[in-house]
């Protein structure tokens, strides 16, 4: 599977830009437990190298939801590069997620 | 209602009438849903709710907007008088704006609502909210994917809501067949408040109904509002008791000879005065006059026109000698003209109240009710006018109405169908005769007192208006030139008979005259009787004296002849 889909990463965007992700979580929910695993898991395998991860737990951090629009949890959030994008749940769907991060382009 | 405060807690919403309404205001500490069509007033009735919370109940709220952005709403309730941003300097109020943008989010998996949660949570928090509003909380279903996801979360969001103890309202757009279109009135059951907004004779009328309030007596009409420069005003227009206190006060009607038709003292306080008639027959003067003579009285009065404006209706009346500017310079008369069709009919009742509770008038006057058929149904105006008459004699205000009749032929039952409810009853009529129209005065009713059951020509000159006895005539009643003719003819009659008696009198002092000349002349003849009775008196004694001394001469002398012829 995993080798299937790697031809069509964009090969160039890939390599010049640095993803600065945001994962909001709310205390450790098996939901927020899972979504940075599978985080993790796609980062290692489509961004080695050129990632940045923040994990931002709302219960200590309340006053920060705001900022990004968080309404549900989890969320991830990538800022950069452009556009803005959301995605929300548990990121277990491993096509909606790349789509989401510009890694592969939508359908 | 005490005891319902018992039962339920409630919050006043600080909306003026709604709170009547609901007799104490929202269910406290429970959600209420408000639904409605787009632009029926949700937004605002909850920013409302919120900003009354903060600034007249110390109570802090939280308004949570879907749907505009913090600044947007800022400047929506600016024209309401309402700074929003200075309220949440103060920490009264925090607005939150989550934006949900479809295209930016991705769903993949579980996930649950624990963000917005967490948003409201810390909202709430950090300014100690006790209101909330959610406005429009199902613009989540148009961002979000997740059906069953997002009901379910709902359905804890309520529950989480109740559990922070906040009173909360949450705003639903109006679905087919439904109340709201993702169903909220499953989740929200204690009280759901419906807003709409009808159009009927290209006139709309907003409207409340409250469709449930669990554990509370409350109104189930339809209830007119209005959204103006104020915000909202509901009215609880049904009074279905009749128990207002009444006043034996009495009120000039500020014309001293209708007065005395009424018992030489004019209207009760409070009452409800129509005054109808054909077209140009004085009503508006008749107002006028009465407005004038309340604020004369030192009295606030307020002039509802509906067909002029206020500067015609001052320039109007300075022809007949009464000046209304000066009463409003001194602050006792406000004008508020409006065309009718401007609103609805339960607006223009909405707008009376506001504008009576705001100045506290004894007096108001509407000018003319008839126009108000344009905009609704005789019915519909009847039934807006008993709600005014019963509003305004609860407020013990006294109300005169002007109508105006559209037919020539005395209509006993006319005039919008209200001379049956009002108090009192004056019809100016028109009374043609003698190739002039004059106008005529009747008191049709007037309830509780014994007033003129006469018919009085009404006079409008430049010195203002004044009633005059009506003459009746061989042909009927005589007004106008006909009766000053009459009057003439009376005055002349007068002054003959003034100048007959003077004759008379004159004729008697003469005969009076000449006889106290005979007696006189009596008089006299008798005391020269007497004189001569007299005179021959003296004489006859004098005589009988001489007469007597010649005799004894004659003697004596006798006697002494004899002697000297013996001495011879």
């Amino acid at each position: 599977m995993e080798t299937l889909t790697n031809p069509t990463v964009n090969p160039e965007l890939v390599s010049e830009e640095k993803w600065e992700l945001r994962l909001y979580v709310a205390g450790k929910t098996t939901k927020s437990v899972a979504a940075l695993n599978n985080l993790n898991k796609l980062c290692e395998e489509y961004l080695k190298g050129k990632y940045i991860i923040e994990v931002i737990d709302l219960l200590q951090h309340p006053q920060l939801a705001e900022g990004d629009q968080i309404f549900a949890i989890p969320t991830l959030v990538k800022k950069v590069p452009e556009p803005i994008r959301k995605i929300i749940g548990d990121l277990s769907n491993e096509e909606k997620v790349l789509v989401g991060l510009n890694i592969r382009p939508a359908k | 209602m005490v005891e319902v405060n018992k039962l339920l807690p409630k919050t006043p919403t600080g909306i003026v009438g709604l709170d009547e309404i609901t007799e104490g205001g929202i269910p406290t500490a429970r959600p209420t849903l408000i639904c409605g069509a787009a632009g029926s007033g949700k937004t605002l009735f909850s920013i409302e709710f919120i900003v009354k919370g903060a600034l007249e109940f110390n109570e802090p709220g939280v308004f949570m907007a879907f749907e505009e952005k913090a600044e947007e709403l800022s400047l929506n309730v600016a024209s309401l008088g309402f700074d929003l941003e200075a309220l949440q300097r103060n920490n009264l109020i925090k607005v939150d704006h989550v934006h949900i943008e479809r295209s930016e989010i991705e769903e993949t998996g579980e996930y649950d609502l624990d963000g917005l949660f967490i948003r409201l949570g810390y909202a709430i928090d950090s300014i100690g909210a006790k209101r909330v509003v959610l406005d429009t909380i199902e613009n989540l279903f148009s961002g979000l994917s997740n059906q069953s996801i997002l009901r379910a979360e709902l359905r804890r969001l309520f529950q989480w809501l109740k559990e922070k103890r906040v009173t909360a309202i949450i705003t639903g757009e109006k679905g087919d067949g439904f109340l709201t279109r993702q169903g909220l009135e499953e989740y929200v059951s204690d009280c759901v408040i419906l807003l709409d907004h009808r159009v009927s004779r290209q006139i709309s009328t907003r409207l409340l109904r409250i469709i449930k309030y669990r554990g509370s007596v409350h109104g189930t009409n339809e209830y007119p509002f209005l959204i103006d420069a104020d915000g909202i005003s509901v009215l609880p227009i049904t009074s279905l008791k009749l128990e207002h206190s009444v006043s034996s006060e009495r009120v000039s009607s500020g014309i001293p000879s209708l007065d005395k038709m009424l018992e030489g003292q004019g209207f009760f306080k409070g009452s409800s005065i129509l005054v109808s008639g054909t077209a140009g027959t004085g009503k508006t003067s008749i107002a006028a006059y009465f407005a004038n003579e309340t604020c004369k009285n030192k009295k606030k009065c307020v002039y509802f026109a509906f067909e002029e404006s206020p500067q015609q209706i001052i320039r109007n009346m300075r022809s007949i000698g009464i000046d209304l500017q000066e009463h409003i310079d001194n602050g006792f008369l406000e004008f508020h003209a409006s065309r009718p069709t401007l609103n609805g009919l339960e607006m223009h009742l909405v707008a009376i109240h506001k504008i009576v509770k705001r100045f506290k008038p004894e007096a108001i006057i509407l000018d003319p009710i008839t126009n108000l058929i344009t905009v609704g149904a005789v019915s519909e105006v009847k039934a807006m006018l008993i709600r005014l008459i019963d509003f305004l004699q609860a407020e013990q205000i006294t109300v005169m109405f002007t109508a105006l009749t559209l037919t020539t032929v005395i209509n006993e039952q006319t005039d919008e169908g209200v001379s049956s409810l009002v108090d009192a009853w004056l019809l100016v009529r028109d009374i043609e005769f003698n190739g002039e129209r004059n106008r005529g005065l009747y008191i049709m009713k007037s309830r509780g007192m014994r007033h003129s059951n006469q018919v009085r020509e009404f006079v409008i000159s430049n010195e203002g208006l004044k009633l005059v006895d009506v003459y009746l005539g061989p042909e009927g009643v005589l007004t106008g030139s006909a009766r000053e003719a009459q009057q003439l003819m009376e005055e002349t009659g007068v002054v003959l008979r003034t100048h007959a008696v003077t004759r008379k009198d004159r004729e008697i002092e003469r005969k009076r005259m000449v006889l106290q000349a005979k007696i006189e002349s009596l008089k006299e003849e008798f005391e020269s009787v007497t004189e001569e009775l007299n005179k021959s008196y003296v004489e006859e004694e004098l005589r009988k004296e001489v007469m007597e001394k010649n005799r004894e001469q004659i003697i004596k002398s006798r006697h002494n002849g004899n002697i000297n012829k013996s001495d011879s």
